[in-house]
């Protein structure tokens, strides 16, 4: 494998930056064909049961509205991959919110009147939405999500957990999360001479390509996904929605181009969301806080119409050494929208849980919570065995206890005041694997001296236009002003999403092969470049097919200060610092932005967010985000992150490790250890808002 | 959201006389709630009145020491007047303590203290609520009301008021200035708004067709204190799980004048008035305030996820009065 040479990580500024700013950049829903239509979608409003009726003579009626589309008129669809993308093909109502009309007006607003004025008539049947921990249809999946084996067993558990002179046995709970990007899920499409354009707001458009091909069976030549900006996804983005799909089958019945944004508070139903937890962790460890047993046990939950199984429990088995382990996924299938990605899927959750077991075994054994975590460092992945690429908790932990000023720290709970506030600290591990995806790219060097790469990456936000260019113009000896970098669109070479941070490895990889292969047919040539100048293309398949003999993760360390109002049991966080172990860093300024946006999405997982379902009518009763709190600027004071320089030969020839979720996976759990040294309350359910603090203050 | 006309009047006078004219008439101040229930199809008004050109829009004094405010004064200008800062400092407080930046620049006095329930049921056109269509039933009071009152609510409806400046209004003993087709009246703060009983659809005393011109604040009493104090989810941009806002005036270690309302409890903001009547020639100390807290609690009927409100408000309002007694003591402020 090549290295790319004097790739220095610098703080190159986001290339579309002032694109953004200025309002230049445009998104998925700001595309206006001449003729555009607007689609607005009739959400179910019953969990359960089947649509017995649509009376659209009132909504029809309505001035500029065109068409009510149901499953009664709705162009037919071949079977899509995901079950969620069927929508409009049966009268069933798999859960609240499910779509089951779509009308189609000449503006938004008629759109939506016509949907007001739709009379549909329902046959409901009962429903369950409630995840219980002894759920009668609880049951083990094959898999967890990643394609993680449910359950693993090492040794003997429970023996060895009975033969602990110290033990933890805790059950944590976590609501369900929505990922409610600032831009909501978009899609503008429209059909010219049997070639379907759509502008989708997704974190990998290839997918929405494949997704289309299956459902109106084309031939994806004959399709084109462009995601040229995206306002962030979070794993919501990542798999195809029924946006583009409404988008299209709207589009062709209507022979008109049509715009469809899905409203706010129809969202959290449509895009996915993290699934409840119920998670048991029992550790056993002896008195020098070697842990002997660990055992996660995963209760979740799934939709009816696809399972999903969040993978909370993964993460253990790569975390802590244990001769003796347990790690076990069951899920119930609910009368709920399906569950799905949301930032660190199962490391968030997981963690949560296992991280702050592992702070109550601190307290049990009266050791530093530092110190047990380092005691712990397996020299091989426990699970497989397999050595570590590189691990670099330990570093992080250490670094991390220095820059926050961790040693002497007072062990005991709710023992400082300062007027109104009880202080607190607390730590918490984390961890993200490093995955990598096939990707081809293609590097072009103009005449003129400047370069174009094209390579259908997405930018979700993140600066992958940028970093790509960084790549390039490593590999290229140029300065990154000379590339122009195109992503964004299924025309051009085909790659991998934007999602488990694997991005920049996949693309970043394509791109270095390509811009390598170019630079040798540079170093090749004598004299000026012909006037098509030269182009080479990289494709990864054979690197990625690899199956590597290393056990291959990012680590973390996350360090948290917490004030308690002892009046009102509000929770703020004064500090969060985290220190990263991530293979190289690319982009100083762009990764600490990734960094420091996990760890503030962390925040809100601790304190502020966790969505309900109402019993009765089998929704989420958070229907914005006046109502789903995530973090604002107050809730976000002192934030730090930082990393430690690997040098990790067995990742890919940059030598990086995903960023894009580590950040939030640690931080819920070092914030609720602080709270807990801050208080004394150990709470094992989040987010830890003034009423769940209450009834532990004097 | 269906079609709606649209006017924009420069006398009080011709707005009246518009919104009794038109059929589903409604006033328009900053649009900061009016018009996002109208995408939800909530609030179909016919025609909407735009009062923002209006002559409201000053803060003058009152002939007798108080303090008249216009009805289109946004929330922001309020806050940062001189006069209000200076003399009635709880209103400031309260005003800075809600919405966002953005929204307080909009936001009127006016409508804020016309801006409706936060209850996710009367927000959903797609679920009954008695509030929203009469009759339909309350699922709040078995479903979602972590959020929802825990005093003065009636079988039929479970809704709190969201707003904060009003909470400090009613501390403040203001008035409502109305001008409907019948001439002006007067309405105090304390009764504007109503409890919910079997009419929760009316969720004030004004009647068709009147406008808010004015609130006008009685002359601060001398020697007294004030402050506004608000729990919330998160740190800022939340809506109330409790607040308080509380005037003070000690002399020889006894409560000489006290007044306490309470936000996020109930219909309308809560006067406190059993508690004030405990206070009254009271010692200022924190076992008299307790006393004083709990008996207005007393009358609490918190419903199955809030009854954390019933504690939250009376250690948040014990405290505000501790702070307020305490001449040497901290500053309040959202500093941490």
């Amino acid at each position: 494998m090549s290295h790319a040479p004097q790739l220095t990580g610098a703080p190159v500024v986001r290339r579309e930056a002032r694109d953004k700013v200025t309002g230049t950049a445009r998104y998925a829903a700001e595309h206006t064909p001449p003729g555009t239509l607007y689609a607005w979608p009739v959400p179910a409003t019953i969990a359960a049961g089947r649509v017995t009726a649509v009376r659209a003579v009132d909504a029809l009626a309505v001035p500029g509205v065109h068409t009510v589309l149901t499953h009664d008129n709705a162009p037919s669809l071949a079977e899509p991959d995901d079950p969620i993308l069927a929508v409009l093909q049966s009268d069933r109502v798999p859960h609240h919110g499910w779509p089951i009309a779509l009308v189609v007006a000449d503006s938004p607003e008629a759109a939506r009147t016509g949907a007001g004025r739709l009379l549909v008539e329902y046959e409901s049947d009962e429903h369950d939405v409630t995840l219980t921990e002894d759920h009668p249809g609880l049951y083990t999946p094959e898999e967890a999500n990643g394609g993680f084996p449910a359950v693993r067993r090492r040794g003997d558990f429970e023996r060895s957990f009975a033969a602990a002179p110290v033990q933890v046995d805790a059950t944590y709970r976590l609501l369900s999360l929505h990922n409610h990007p600032m831009e909501p899920h978009a899609a503008t499409a429209w059909w010219e001479d049997g070639h379907l354009t759509v502008h989708d707001s997704s974190q990998g458009s290839n997918a929405v390509r494949k997704s289309l091909a299956r459902v109106f069976d084309l031939d994806p030549a004959h399709i084109t996904v462009v995601s040229e900006h995206v306002g962030g996804g979070f794993g919501s983005k990542g798999t195809t929605r029924p946006q583009a799909i409404l988008a299209a089958m709207a589009a062709r019945h209507t022979g008109h181009p049509v715009k469809l944004v899905f409203p706010r508070a129809q969202l959290a139903e449509v895009v996915g969301h993290r699934a409840p937890t119920i998670q048991r962790v029992r550790l056993g460890a002896d008195l020098d806080g070697a842990l002997q047993a660990l055992s996660q046990e995963v209760v979740t939950q799934t939709s009816t119409i696809k399972e999903f199984v969040e993978q909370a429990a993964v993460p253990a088995r790569t975390m802590y050494g244990s001769p003796d382990s347990t790690t076990t996924h069951r899920v119930t299938a609910l009368d709920v929208p399906s569950p799905s990605w949301m930032r660190a899927p199962g490391e968030a959750s997981g963690m949560y849980a296992l991280e702050s077991a592992m702070d109550e075994l601190a307290s049990a054994l009266g050791m530093d919570p530092v110190e047990l975590r380092l005691r712990n460092d397996p020299a091989t992945e426990p699970d497989s065995d397999r050595p570590f690429s590189s691990r670099g908790l330990a570093a992080c932990l250490r670094e991390g206890a220095q820059r926050f000023g961790w040693h002497g720290r007072d062990p005991r709970p709710a023992a400082r005041q300062e007027g109104r506030w009880l202080l607190g600290t607390g730590v918490a591990s984390a961890t993200y694997p490093v995955l990598v995806s096939r990707s081809s790219a293609r590097a072009h060097a103009a005449a003129d001296g400047t370069f174009r790469i094209e390579v259908n990456a997405t930018d979700i936000g993140t600066g992958a236009r940028t970093v790509l260019a960084q790549i390039a113009a490593s590999a290229l000896a140029t300065d990154v002003e000379s590339v122009d970098v195109r992503i964004g669109s299924t025309d051009l070479p085909t790659a991998p999403l934007a999602g488990g941070s694997s991005g920049t490895a996949s693309w970043g990889w394509a791109v270095h092969k390509a811009a390598t292969a170019l630079a040798g047919h540079l170093a090749d040539h004598r004299g000026l470049l012909p006037a098509e100048g030269f182009t080479a293309t990289g494709d990864t398949e054979e690197e990625t097919a690899a199956e590597s003999p290393y056990a291959r993760h990012a680590f973390g360390a996350h360090f948290a200060e917490t004030a308690v109002d002892s009046v009102t049991g509000e929770v703020r966080v004064r500090r969060l610092l985290g220190v990263y172990a991530a293979g190289k860093i690319l982009n100083d300024r762009t990764a600490r932005s990734q960094f420091i946006g996990g760890m503030v999405m962390g925040i809100g997982m601790a304190l502020t967010e966790g969505s309900a379902i109402d019993p009765v009518f089998g929704d989420f009763t958070a229907k914005d985000l006046a109502a789903y709190h995530v973090p604002v600027h107050a809730d976000a004071l002192d934030i730090q992150a930082h990393w430690i320089d690997e040098d990790d030969r067995h990742l890919n020839p940059m030598g990086s490790k995903g960023i894009g979720e580590i950040g939030i996976v640690g931080t819920a759990a070092a914030i609720g250890n602080a709270v807990r040294h801050a208080t004394g309350a150990r709470l094992r359910e989040l987010p830890l808002t003034p009423d769940r603090l209450l009834p532990y203050l004097v | 959201m269906k079609p709606f006309g649209y006017q924009r009047p420069t006398t009080t006078a011709e707005a009246v006389r518009l919104c009794a004219e038109g059929t589903g008439a409604r006033f328009l101040g900053g649009g900061t709630n009016l018009v996002d229930l109208m995408k939800l199809g909530v609030e179909e008004p016919g025609l909407l009145i735009d009062v923002t050109k209006l002559p409201l829009d000053r803060v003058a004094p009152a002939p007798d020491g108080g303090l008249r405010i216009g009805a289109t004064v946004r929330n922001s200008d309020l806050a940062a007047h001189p006069d209000v800062r200076r003399d009635y400092p709880v209103l400031t407080q309260a005003l800075l303590a809600g919405a966002s930046g953005q929204l307080r620049n909009t936001a009127t006095t006016g409508g804020n203290l016309l801006q409706r329930t936060r209850c996710s049921y009367f927000q959903d056109v797609s679920k009954p609520c008695n509030k929203r269509l009469p009759g339909s039933g309350c699922p709040a009071r078995e479903g979602s009301h972590r959020d929802l009152a825990i005093l003065g609510h009636s079988a039929e409806c479970v809704a709190t008021n969201p707003s904060d400046m009003a909470v400090a209004l009613a501390a403040l003993d203001a008035t409502v200035v109305l001008l409907g087709p019948e001439g002006e009246r007067t309405v105090p703060v304390t009764e504007f708004h109503r409890l919910p009983g079997e009419n929760p659809d009316q969720d004030t005393v004004i009647r068709p067709g009147e406008l808010i011109t004015e609130v006008v604040l009685p002359p601060p009493a001398p020697g007294t204190v004030s402050r506004y104090r608000k729990a919330r989810d998160r740190a800022s941009y939340a809506f109330a799980l409790v607040s308080v806002a509380a005037t003070l005036q000690v002399a020889g270690g006894r409560v000489e004048r006290a007044t306490l309302a309470f936000g996020g409890v109930a219909h309308r903001p809560w006067r406190a008035r059993r508690a004030e009547a405990e206070l009254l020639g009271a010692p200022a100390t924190p076992a008299a305030f307790q006393h004083a807290l709990i008996a207005e609690l007393a009358e609490a009927q918190p419903l199955r996820d809030n009854a954390f409100k019933v504690d939250l408000v009376r250690r948040v309002a014990q405290d505000v009065l501790g702070e307020l007694s305490d001449p040497h003591g901290p500053e309040a402020g959202p500093t941490i």
